[in-house]
C-alpha cells in the first residue's frame, strides 16, 4: 500500500518521457533430452517506474508451466506451474557515481544472471553450468550500492557490493551472503574484464570467485563473452562466441538476420556438494546453435549439446521461439 | 500436479493481451526514435559523431539489441533502467536519453 502511494505521488509529477514500463519476454521453449521431450511456455513480465527524479522501482516476474512425460520418455504428459520473483526493488540514486539498492535483487556474481539471462537476450535456451556458482538461489534479499568510480573515454570502471539476508519464503528465497564485483572497461576496444567475489554468511561459511572476459569488436558483428568460476564443491568456466551475418547485405536481409551461436562449457566437481545447482560429476558440454533475428522483436533459436559426463553423456536439442515487448503502461503526457 | 484448464486459459490470455496491447502502442510510436534506434543496431565504429549514438552501443549494446521501436514517452524510464543495470554515469544516461528522443 505505502509502496502504490509512492508510485501514484512519484509518477504523478513525472516529466513526458518518464512514463512508467511494461515490457519483458513471452516465449515458448522446447527441449529434448536424451528423448525426453519437454516443452515450457513462459512469460517474464517486468515493471519499471520512476518515482521523483532519484528513485526507480523494478520488478520482474517469471511465469511458466514446464509440460513432460510422467515417467521421462513414457508416461502421460503432466505440467507443473512454476513461478517467482526474479527482482523486486527499489533503486535510489544518490549522485552520479553511486546508487543503493533495496529489496530483492538478482545476485551480481558474474555477469550471466544479471545480464544475460532475461529469454528475449540469451543466446541459448540453457544457462551455462556454472551459473549457480555464487549463489544457486539466481536472486537476494537485502541491499546493494552500486555506481561507476569513473567514465573516460579510454576505460570505464564500474563497482557494485552487496549484502543479503536469509529468506526461506518460496518467492523470495535467499540467502545470508555478502559479496562484491568490480569491472573494467575499454570502450575503444570494447574489451571487458571483471572480478567477482561471494562469501556465505551461514552454515559452512564459504567464499566463490570469479572473473569474466568479453570481447565485442567495433569493426564486425563478433561477441565473446567468457566466465570462469570457483566455488566449494565445484569450478568451470564457459566461453560462448556469436556472430550475426549483418555484413551479407545488412541486418535485415535473410542471412543477415541470422546469428550463429557456439559455447563451450567444461566444470570440475571436487567434492559432493547437494544442492548447490552444479552437474554432480566433471561435465564437458559443446553447444552449437544459432538466433534468427525475425521482425518485430520476435528471435527464434535452435541449439544442439554434446554432453560427456561420467554420470552418463546425452544429447540435448532445443529449440524456442521468443518475443519481446516494451511499452508505456499508460498514456502518459503528450 | 496435472495440467488445468483454467491455468492454460488463464496463460493464452495474458498472452494475447500483452500481445494486442503491445501492437496498440507499436502504431503510436514516434518516426524519428524508430530511425535512430534501427540506425543504432548497425556495427559502428568509436569515430561515430553522435556520442549519444557511441554511448548507447558500448553500454546497452553489450548485452543485448536495440529494440526496433521506443516511444519517447518512455525513453526517460528505460534509461534510468539502464543507469542502475548498466552503472552509467549522469554524463552518460543524458547524452543516450537526448540521442533516443531528442
Amino acid at each position: 500500500m505505502l509502496l502504490g502511494l509512492l508510485l501514484l505521488l512519484g509518477t504523478s509529477a513525472l516529466p513526458a518521457q518518464n512514463v512508467p514500463v511494461i515490457s519483458g519476454g513471452l516465449g515458448f521453449l522446447e527441449s529434448k533430452n536424451n528423448g525426453a521431450y519437454q516443452f515450457q511456455p513462459v512469460v517474464t513480465p517486468q515493471f519499471t517506474s520512476p518515482i521523483g527524479k532519484d528513485l526507480l522501482f523494478e520488478s520482474r516476474f517469471y511465469l511458466g508451466e514446464g509440460v513432460a512425460r510422467k515417467d521421462g520418455t513414457t508416461g502421460p504428459y503432466q505440467g507443473t506451474f512454476f513461478k517467482f520473483t526474479e527482482y523486486l526493488q527499489l533503486d535510489y540514486i544518490a549522485t552520479s557515481h553511486i546508487t543503493f539498492v533495496a529489496g530483492r535483487f538478482l545476485t551480481p556474481f558474474g555477469t550471466y544472471n544479471e545480464r544475460l539471462s532475461p529469454i528475449w537476450i540469451q543466446n541459448l535456451q540453457d544457462s551455462p553450468l556454472i551459473v549457480p556458482i555464487g549463489d544457486p538461489d539466481g536472486s537476494s534479499d537485502g541491499a546493494m550500492v552500486r555506481g561507476v568510480v569513473f567514465s573516460k573515454p579510454t576505460v570505464q570502471v564500474n563497482y557494485l557490493a552487496y549484502f543479503s539476508v536469509p529468506t526461506s519464503n518460496s518467492q523470495f528465497l535467499s540467502s545470508r551472503a555478502a559479496g562484491d564485483r568490480i569491472d573494467l572497461y575499454f570502450p575503444r576496444t570494447r574489451v571487458e574484464i571483471g572480478n567477482s567475489y561471494t562469501r556465505l554468511l551461514q552454515g559452512t561459511q564459504t567464499n566463490s570467485i570469479g572473473t569474466h572476459f568479453w570481447w565485442q569488436p567495433w569493426r564486425f558483428p563478433l561477441q565473446v563473452r567468457s566466465e570462469y568460476a570457483h566455488g566449494p564443491h565445484a569450478q568451470g568456466y564457459w566461453m560462448e562466441s556469436t556472430y550475426r551475418l549483418s555484413q551479407w547485405r545488412g541486418q535485415d536481409s535473410l542471412v543477415g538476420r541470422l546469428e550463429p551461436v557456439f559455447r563451450m562449457q567444461q566444470t570440475f566437481r571436487n567434492s559432493p556438494g547437494p544442492g548447490d545447482g552444479l552437474p554432480s560429476a566433471s561435465t564437458q558440454q559443446a553447444d552449437f546453435g544459432f538466433v534468427y533475428h525475425l521482425p518485430h522483436e520476435t528471435r527464434f533459436s535452435s541449439s544442439y549439446a554434446l554432453k560427456f559426463s561420467t554420470a552418463g553423456n546425452a544429447n540435448i536439442w532445443d529449440m524456442s521461439l521468443t518475443y519481446r515487448f516494451l511499452f508505456p503502461a499508460w498514456r502518459g503526457h503528450q | 500436479m496435472k495440467i488445468t484448464v483454467l491455468q492454460i486459459v488463464s496463460l493464452t490470455i495474458v498472452v494475447l493481451s500483452l500481445g494486442s496491447l503491445s501492437a496498440q502502442q507499436q502504431q503510436a510510436l514516434h518516426a524519428d526514435a524508430r530511425k535512430k534506434i534501427a540506425a543504432s543496431a548497425q556495427p559502428m565504429t568509436p569515430a561515430a559523431p553522435d556520442p549519444g549514438e557511441q554511448k548507447f552501443q558500448a553500454n546497452c549494446g553489450r548485452c543485448h539489441t536495440a529494440p526496433e521501436q521506443i516511444s519517447p514517452r518512455i525513453a526517460g524510464t528505460v534509461l534510468r533502467h539502464m543507469r542502475v543495470r548498466a552503472s552509467l554515469s549522469a554524463e552518460d544516461e543524458r547524452d543516450i536519453l537526448r540521442y533516443l528522443a531528442p
